[in-house]
């Protein structure tokens, strides 16, 4: 029963990381491709050598974001609701459709916003070709590891609880948090690839819209996912006594 | 571990039962390594490393890419 009920907030995950993924790539397209359009014209403004098109930039700005941004919707969604099986009762008395929000806010910093502050996301013509071997390794790196320190965090702040209350055990959970960010930050190596004359408003739209296509993913899936939970787990009026069933509504 | 039961707080209306880590494990393993593979080949194949040859991959989730935050070219 209990591996059903996995299976089936599985699949309503992914299926929120889906709808989510929409709303996302409305944003990608009305707020973010003006500036990959500009940027790619400053890269072609600039170089002398004319790339051959392997894809159209019709196709790129379409079907190829939408791809893009659906499947990275699915496969988020889908791993948070696995977290969210785990988070589920064991993080504090919340409820699925706030253990949800809860969740996806966490993730939204810990998967995103995090990694961002110190390697933002960069438009076309930011970055040396050669340098993307390393700029990717840190890039995941930070990502990993601001995702096990918030996991981390989490345990701590947890145990803390029975002695320091809750209010104490998070405040000290969320700090320690910071401050090992902070050291990675400060140790980390620093990636400054902008050229010269590149628009400075340019690059501050594109990374407000990349911003903004990440807040819209995990806030839509949220949302979502804590809906489509809070009627899987409570289909009647809410109550979990013990003997607690979860009807296979799927 | 495998509680079904809501923890016994009495104060609270309403705290949801956890799931059995056994429960979750086997659907972590398959589905967790499924879905990184899938941001894998949204986010860095055909970039830093390449499982395929040529750039297809990599062209056609171009913008994607760049809009959500990986590393490009």
């Amino acid at each position: 029963m209990n591996s059903a009920t996995v299976r089936n907030l599985l699949v309503r995950g992914m299926l929120a990381g889906l709808g989510a993924g929409v709303l996302a790539l409305v944003v990608a397209y009305v707020l973010g491709e003006p500036s990959v359009n500009s940027a790619i014209g400053f890269e072609e403004a600039h170089s002398h050598e004319h790339e051959m098109e392997v894809v159209s930039r019709t196709l790129q700005s379409t079907a190829g974001l939408a791809t893009g941004v659906l499947v990275y919707g699915v496969a988020f969604g889908g791993i948070a609701a696995l977290a969210f099986c785990f988070a589920l009762g064991r993080v504090g008395r919340f409820g699925p459709r706030a253990t949800a929000l809860l969740l996806s806010g966490t993730a939204l910093l810990a998967v995103y916003v995090v990694p961002f502050l110190k390697y933002p996301a960069n438009p076309p013509s930011v970055g040396a070709p050669d340098t993307i071997g390393k700029r990717t390794t840190l890039y995941f790196l930070m990502m990993v590891l601001s995702v096990l320190l918030a996991v981390a965090a989490t345990q701590l702040g947890k145990r803390l609880a029975l002695g320091l209350g809750t209010w104490w055990a998070t405040v000290v959970a969320v700090a320690a948090f910071v401050v090992v960010i902070g050291l990675a930050y400060q140790f980390l190596p620093v990636v400054n690839e902008v050229p010269k004359d590149f628009p400075a408003a340019l690059l501050w739209r594109f990374r407000l819209s990349a911003l903004a296509v990440q807040a819209v993913l995990w806030g839509g899936f949220g949302l979502l996912f804590g809906e489509l939970a809070e009627r899987q787990l409570h289909p009647a009026p809410a109550r979990a006594s013990s003997g607690h069933t979860v009807p296979a509504s799927n | 571990m495998a509680q079904t039961v809501a923890q016994p707080t009495s104060t609270t209306p309403v705290v949801p039962a956890t799931l059995p880590l056994k429960a979750i494990a086997p659907w972590a393993v398959f589905f967790g390594v499924l879905m990184l593979v899938l941001l894998y080949f949204v986010g860095a194949e055909q970039g830093a490393t390449s499982v395929f040859s040529g750039t297809d991959v990599h062209e056609w989730v171009h913008d994607a890419r760049h809009l959500l935050g990986f590393p490009c070219h």
